[in-house]
């Protein structure tokens, strides 16, 4: 039984690291630019796929670091040709835009790709279990939640401590006085999106060699996603990242013992903070409104 | 004359639409074609209720369709043999589930209330989904069919006359669609109009908002929980994708492609769109990269809808 718990609790911490980097992505782009990105599990998927076109040639680690910014330059352009347009309109403009999207990025990628699953190619010295008394914690599973505590703590550092995350951090509270003080906000809203899509293509990369390669395998992951952040708080980069992790544990212990309600969860997570605390458990109050 | 010529263009869409099963089919359509677009319609026009006339944008609509779609198919199937019946059960669930999820969320605005509307949205999905035993899972809910409603003076047979259960789905619209309109030429609505136009301001005159938010999401939700049920009814069948994320942007493309501001936009928007699909997905396998396409260039190229394009025409 303990080892039933442990293996679904740290499964649970696995998913939950990637809702939390989808998260995480969606709430950089949300905050500061007001745009609610459907297309966040297109850009998972594409990241993902090209990982694989790119194993042959690269090999796994190459991929790995090539993958995710040539996804985060597909991001820019989007943003610079498509969402950019729609900045000031009304926000059901931008959704709309980016739920089509979604819509040709699952598509063209099965087009390109198929529709059967793929399988994707990890080294064998990270694919073998550590211990035989804990099989479940393979090398590879371990070496995500390290990447995925390295590109937090990345992003945490930008935002932090460069000039870039500075300034990306003062345009979601004011950006129109960021503007006033001589910034590009142009520039800083396509690389603020770039950063955003970098995430999600370094999720799609990981995701791909744990579930395999689905031109569904974006769509799945973004709603958890979308709840982390109103469960995390609104506005509150920390927060979604708590978020992330929570509903994964809590996914992840309902299998245990009610394997039917294991999505059931959390939505009635959601529906608790809303109840409770509608701004989301580390949210600012005004934000909301 | 005045008030004649006002009212001709209502003339004009009610003659269309009751004349339609005799028309569809010269043209190269269907009556179940037409059926799809009347439901649709609805599903589009209540959504604008929130949309259009009271400016909150819900991302998650398709859940109260799909709730309608399945309180009908599953009286039909467990319950009562009755049309009425399910009908009575799907609306009421569909309205039920969208007064308690509401109250829930009426304290957020703009973005945050369409994401809190998607992830919600997913929550029956899940259940329709998973939930094998009764809501045959993936597959959907076969196994049953509509049934002819007696009146007492006469039996109409919806089952084997396409076009009586077009006029019956018309008549379950024209009911709808007026009580919509009446509500929003009520106080009522002008009130709606007012936080819409400027939510502080309405406020400080001592309007309830919160409230209003509450009831007009209810009253929408109810339209598109009867439209879901008239869906499941046309059909004689339904799944889960009448509650997945992809119809509510289905219905809110529907409703901006018409003309948000235009009462009858969404109808229009419903009818291209379910005319394309069905074109389109007749053609190709590719069909989603299509709609996808076209929802990209509706948001650049149609932002104010069809109707939004006449009515400036005319204005100017």
């Amino acid at each position: 039984m303990t080892q039933l718990l442990l293996f679904n609790l740290f499964n649970g911490l696995i998913v939950g690291a990637f809702y939390a980097l989808m998260a995480l992505g969606l709430s950089l782009i949300l905050n500061l630019s007001g745009v609610i990105n459907f297309a966040h599990g297109g850009f998972l998927a594409i990241g993902a796929y090209l990982a694989y076109t790119l194993i042959p040639f690269l090999g796994f680690w190459g991929a790995l670091i090539v993958a995710p910014v040539l996804t985060a330059f597909i991001g820019l352009l989007v943003e610079r040709f498509l969402i950019r347009r729609l900045y000031g309109r009304d926000p059901l403009y931008s959704l709309l835009l980016t739920f089509g999207l979604a819509y040709i990025f699952e598509d063209g990628t099965r087009y390109i790709w198929g529709a059967q699953s793929l399988p994707y190619p990890i080294p064998g010295w990270l694919a073998s279990p550590l211990s035989r008394e804990f099989f479940f914690l393979t090398g590879y599973r371990l070496f995500m939640v390290l990447l995925v505590a390295i590109a937090v703590g990345g992003l945490f550092f930008i935002l932090n401590r460069t000039r870039l995350g500075m300034r990306i951090r003062a345009g979601t509270l004011d950006l129109e006085m960021v503007s006033a003080l001589g910034v590009n906000v142009r520039v800083l809203r396509n690389l603020n999106f770039g950063l955003g899509i970098y995430l999600a293509g370094l999720a799609g990369v990981l995701a791909a060699g744990m579930l395999g390669l689905q031109p569904t395998i974006g769509t799945s992951l973004i709603m958890p996603s979308f709840v982390a952040i109103i469960v995390g708080g609104l506005g509150s980069l920390p927060g979604t990242l708590l978020g992330g992790l929570l509903i994964g544990v809590a996914s992840g212990m309902a299998t245990v013992f009610l394997p039917s309600a294991t999505e059931a969860v959390m939505y009635a997570m959601m529906g608790l903070v809303l109840l409770v605390r509608p701004q989301g458990l580390l949210g600012e109050e005004g934000r909301i409104l | 004359m005045i008030r004649v010529k006002k009212n001709l263009p209502l003339v004009g869409i009610w003659i269309v639409l009751l004349a339609m099963p005799f028309w569809l089919n010269a043209v190269g359509g269907y009556t179940e074609l037409g059926s799809r677009v009347i439901v649709l319609g609805l599903a589009a026009m209540a959504l604008n209720f929130l949309l259009g006339f009271t400016g909150v944008l819900s991302f998650g609509h398709a859940a109260y369709f799909g709730l309608g779609a399945y309180g009908a198919a599953m009286t039909m199937k467990y319950l009562a043999g009755s049309t009425p019946m399910s009908i009575l059960v799907g609306l009421t669930v569909g309205t039920v589930a969208a007064a308690i999820i509401g109250a829930l969320i009426v304290k957020l605005r703009g973005v945050y209330f369409a994401m809190v509307t998607i992830a919600f949205g997913q929550i029956f999905f899940f259940i329709a989904f998973r939930w094998n035993a009764v809501t045959g899972g993936d597959d959907g809910l076969t196994g049953w069919h509509r049934l002819p409603i007696n009146l007492g003076f006469t039996r109409l047979d919806i089952l084997g006359n396409d076009k009586a259960f077009y006029y019956m789905v018309l008549a379950v619209f024209a009911v709808s669609v007026g009580v919509m309109a009446l509500l929003l030429r009520s106080p009522f609505g002008r009130t709606l109009l007012a936080i819409r136009e400027n939510e502080r301001r309405a406020r400080f005159l001592g309007i309830p908002v919160e409230r209003h938010l509450w009831l007009s999401f209810v009253i929408s939700c109810f339209f598109v929980s009867v439209a879901g049920t008239l869906y499941a009814l046309l059909n004689n069948f339904t799944d889960p994708r009448a509650l997945r994320w992809d119809l509510s942007g289905n219905f809110v493309i529907m409703a901006v492609l018409g003309g948000m501001r235009s009462f009858w936009g969404p109808l229009v928007g419903a009818a291209i769109f379910v005319i394309l699909q069905d074109y389109v997905s007749s053609h190709t396998e590719n069909w989603m990269s299509f709609v996808g396409l076209f929802f990209v260039l509706v948001v650049l190229f149609f932002p104010r809808g069809v109707l939004g394009i006449f009515r400036r025409g005319a204005r100017s």
